[in-house]
């Protein structure tokens, strides 16, 4: 059992917490992530380890509430347990000072980007981050992001902050306006990430994605989350999540990812009713 | 009939006792155990078929040396509970291997019976007295050596692990048992399906340990939560275990792979029995939806049994193993073979897989498969398949499930560059003892042979636990105490 020692929202749907885990906090680095398992019935997701704190014994996560178990998980509260959380896995970040670094982070993604951008900056690159969001309510991390940031950059989709727009027209403004990008690190939405990589390939700017499998064991026992990476059969829960932005068969993650969608419907929609029962009782 | 006076033409005469099982009709509407248990009656009965040869040859067709007349001779006299403890002074998993071994290849095939008449069904022998001793609640917990003051890292829970843990904890060291999952028991809980092996025996099993004071850590990745060399150093072990199992899934690298639908038999299996996917949704797991659908599983070793057979329970109107070899050379148990036919699975023989077809949404629909010939035999004896030009057909499926078998999980070797692996990616042992290349570190089971089976890891690990002794405590503590 591990125990939730604060949980906050940090934006509608998206909550952050941070959960005693010892053993996990020691090990982490920049890019590795956890399984986690919330209850008895529960299924196994992946998390990335946000941040954490050794002296504290406790690991930081973010969570989206995008079905059945982020929203049972966004449910629980400080002094809540959690049945099970193992970690740290998947291969830590390549982190060097590569130059000037560019952080993207679209949505949920930001948080899976800050670590990382931690990183970089500690290196001695010099840290662009651009934070995508659909609207203004639903930036996170805007004041963690410039902290590590030399330049800090919001996109909304609807235009209610910062930059009006997508995250690659604000990459392709920075490379239009001259200046020497060495490194770009993009996650969120695949379609965000595949975006992305078009607008690096031209310029052979080095790009690298964490990608978003559906996992199971998070051990590389399995292969469900088995991705090409330039032609090549890769396990994301061993070999990655990061891999070479230019080598990914995105379209092949996409659809590998809509294996249980009606499955996930399901599970939502019984969570749903679970939800209204508990109100009207 | 009196068990003693009986001439051997006698006992010969009793014909071997079926193991009763649930209807094939009934059991592929449920999960629960095939194979119901001999009675008491039964198993004086198949008891007493046992010659009690001279020479037990049998013995020498198990791996762990079980004393196989011995301990048909207690039952014979129904001293079950004695039966229970004669088989538990060489294996401490009799439940399990009495169900899973494949006895056809081992005892069984030794015993003597066997030349004219059937063999004695050793197998099922074990495995009643032990469900015995269990069900009567007279399981007697070993007694354990005062406490060494050593402490012993065993990395896995599946049987290598636990036996090496047993045995450790027999001697009087304290021994931590760390596990990747939230679940102990390794592949006899995610792998080897309920109605095949019943996980509270594996759960009773590993509850008999805790009572000897073994204590479990699970959600622990060796390598990534804590490195080999973290838990010699740091957190003071004397001595590690690993037996970290056979766990990268192969996959055959044909065109269509990728497409949705296709997964490993691991996946599968983990799905249903691991995250229990077959009671969705309450509990939240998903699994491939099979209902009225058509399955093919690729293989013919017991992974594919039990994935095609779990298909079928969870509803597929066709379900196919896919094999490219002949029935004879199916590396899996006849029982299994046989429980399957019987369950209506279709078997696609002498037929290989070239490419995975699927439609415009990327989700399969059907496999291109080849219809192979024997060919001359190769250097192994073994008729070497070879495709029939020409015999390329589509069969349609929704979903395939590949069990082709399991390589090693890098994770290890990454992170303890000191221990030595061979070039198929096992860990290199000294067999005697089964020593690594590093000082302390000892490897036993699937992640030193490749995959193998259930008695081997067991034995193993024994082998293991016995040299950690020995070299912890000198020799004055050595083999004979043991
Ligand atoms: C390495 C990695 C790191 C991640 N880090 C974060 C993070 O820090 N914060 C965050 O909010 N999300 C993160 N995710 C995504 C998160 O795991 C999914 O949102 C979550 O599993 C959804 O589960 P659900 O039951 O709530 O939703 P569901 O309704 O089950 O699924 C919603 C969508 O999530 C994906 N998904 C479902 N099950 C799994 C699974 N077992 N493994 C992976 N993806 C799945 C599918 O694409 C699905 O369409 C990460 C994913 C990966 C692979
Ligand atoms: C579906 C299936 C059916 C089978 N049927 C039979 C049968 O009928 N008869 C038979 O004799 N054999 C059978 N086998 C083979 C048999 O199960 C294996 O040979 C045996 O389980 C090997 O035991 P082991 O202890 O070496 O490893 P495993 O049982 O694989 O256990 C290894 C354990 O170590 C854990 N682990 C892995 N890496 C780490 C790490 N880094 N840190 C911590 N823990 C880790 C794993 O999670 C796992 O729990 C079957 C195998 C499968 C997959
Ligand atoms: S352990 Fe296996 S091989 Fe040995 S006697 Fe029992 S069933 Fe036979
Ligand atoms: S070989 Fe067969 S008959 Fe002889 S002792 Fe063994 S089991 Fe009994
Ligand atoms: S999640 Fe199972 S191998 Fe990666």
């Amino acid at each position: 059992m591990y125990t939730i020692v604060s949980a906050d929202f940090l934006a509608e749907n998206i909550k952050k917490f941070e959960i005693d885990a010892p053993r996990i906090a020691k090990k982490r680095q920049a890019g590795q992530f956890v399984m986690l398992r919330v209850s008895e019935h529960g299924e196994r997701i992946p998390l990335t380890i946000a941040d954490s704190d050794v002296q504290k014994g406790t690991i930081t996560i973010i969570a989206q509430g995008a079905g059945k178990t982020t929203r049972e998980l966004n449910r629980l509260n400080k002094g809540d347990t959690i049945s099970d959380i193992v970690g740290p896995l998947g291969t830590p970040s390549h982190i060097e000072n590569f130059g000037t670094a560019v952080s993207i982070g679209g949505g949920v993604g930001a948080a899976i980007a800050y670590p990382t951008a931690v990183a970089l900056k500690k290196a001695g690159n010099y840290v662009i981050t651009i934070n995508g969001a659909r609207s203004k309510e639903m930036v996170i991390l805007e004041e963690e992001m410039k902290s590590v940031s030399d330049e800090a950059y919001i996109t909304t989709d609807d235009g209610s902050y910062g930059f009006h727009g997508f995250v690659t027209q604000k990459l392709q403004e920075l490379i239009d306006s001259g200046k020497k990008i060495d490194y770009v690190l993009a996650i969120g939405p695949i379609p965000m990430m595949k975006a992305v990589a078009d607008v690096t390939r031209p310029y052979n700017i080095k790009t690298v994605v964490s990608l978003n499998p559906i996992m199971v064991d998070g051990t590389g026992m399995c292969g469900g989350c088995r991705v090409t990476v330039g032609n090549e059969l890769k396990f994301a829960c061993v070999d990655g999540p990061e891999f070479d932005a230019h080598l990914v068969d995105f379209s092949n993650l996409s659809d590998r990812n809509k294996i249980y969608i009606s499955e996930e419907k399901a599970s939502a929609e019984q969570d749903e009713h679970r939800c209204q029962l508990d109100r009207n009782s | 009939m009196d068990n003693t006076t009986l001439t051997n033409k006698e006992r010969m005469a009793i014909p071997r006792q079926e193991m009763p099982a649930q209807d094939p009709g009934e059991r592929i509407q449920n999960f629960r155990e095939v194979n119901l248990g001999y009675t008491p009656e039964l198993a004086i009965k198949e008891a007493m078929r046992c010659i009690q040869c001279k020479d037990p040859v049998c013995i020498k067709g198990c791996p762990v040396n079980i004393k196989i007349d011995e301990f048909i001779d207690l039952i014979a006299h129904g001293n079950f509970l004695d039966a229970a403890k004669k088989i538990k002074e060489d294996n401490v998993l009799p439940a399990i291997c009495g169900r899973v071994c494949p006895q056809e290849d081992q005892c069984e095939k030794e015993c003597i019976l066997g030349r004219k008449h059937k063999p004695v069904a050793i197998g099922h022998l074990e495995r009643f007295v032990a469900d015995y001793e269990r069900e009567t609640g007279n399981i007697t917990v070993p007694e354990v050596k005062r406490s060494t003051g050593k402490k012993i890292a065993v990395i896995g829970s599946g049987p290598a692990g636990l036996s090496c843990a047993n045995d450790l904890a027999q001697f009087g060291h304290k021994v931590v048992v760390f596990e990747a999952l939230h679940e102990l028991g390794g592949v006899l809980m995610y792998g080897v399906p309920e109605f095949r092996l019943p996980k509270d025996i594996v759960r009773t099993e590993i509850e008999g340990l805790r009572k000897m004071g073994v204590e479990f850590q699970t959600d622990v990745v060796v390598s990534r939560s804590v490195t080999i060399d973290e838990l010699l150093d740091e957190e003071q072990f004397d001595a590690a275990f690993i037996g970290v199992g056979a766990g990268l899934p192969w996959f055959m690298g044909i065109p269509g792979e990728n497409l949705v639908g296709v997964l490993s038999a691991n996946e599968f299996l983990t799905r249903v029995n691991l995250m229990k996917a077959y009671d969705f949704p309450a509990s939240d797991t998903p699994v491939f939806d099979c209902k009225g659908k058509n399955i093919a599983v690729f293989g013919g070793g017991n992974t594919a049994m039990d994935a095609v057979r779990t298909a079928k329970r969870l509803g597929a109107e066709h379900a196919y193993i896919v094999y490219r070899r002949s029935e004879a050379e199916m590396p899996a148990r006849v029982e299994e073979i046989h429980h399957a036919r019987e369950e209506g699975i279709e078997f696609l023989l002498l037929n290989n897989p070239v490419e995975f077809v699927g439609n415009d949404q990327q989700w399969l629909t059907g496999v291109k498969l080849v219809k192979m010939e024997l060919g001359e035999p190769d250097d192994s004896g073994r008729r070497r398949p070879v495709p029939v030009e020409g015999s390329e057909y589509i069969l349609p499926i929704d979903m395939a499930v590949i069990s082709i078998g399991n390589g090693s999980n890098p994770l290890i070797g990454q992170t303890t560059p000191d221990i030595d692996f061979s070039k198929r990616e096992t860990i290199v042992v000294d067999v005697n003892t089964m020593a690594t290349s590093k000082e302390n570190v000892y490897a036993g089971g699937d992640i030193v042979t490749g995959g193998a089976t259930v008695i081997l890891a067991m034995g193993a690990g024994r082998t293991a636990a016995k040299a950690i002794h020995e070299k912890l405590m000198g020799e004055s503590h050595g083999f004979d105490e043991w």
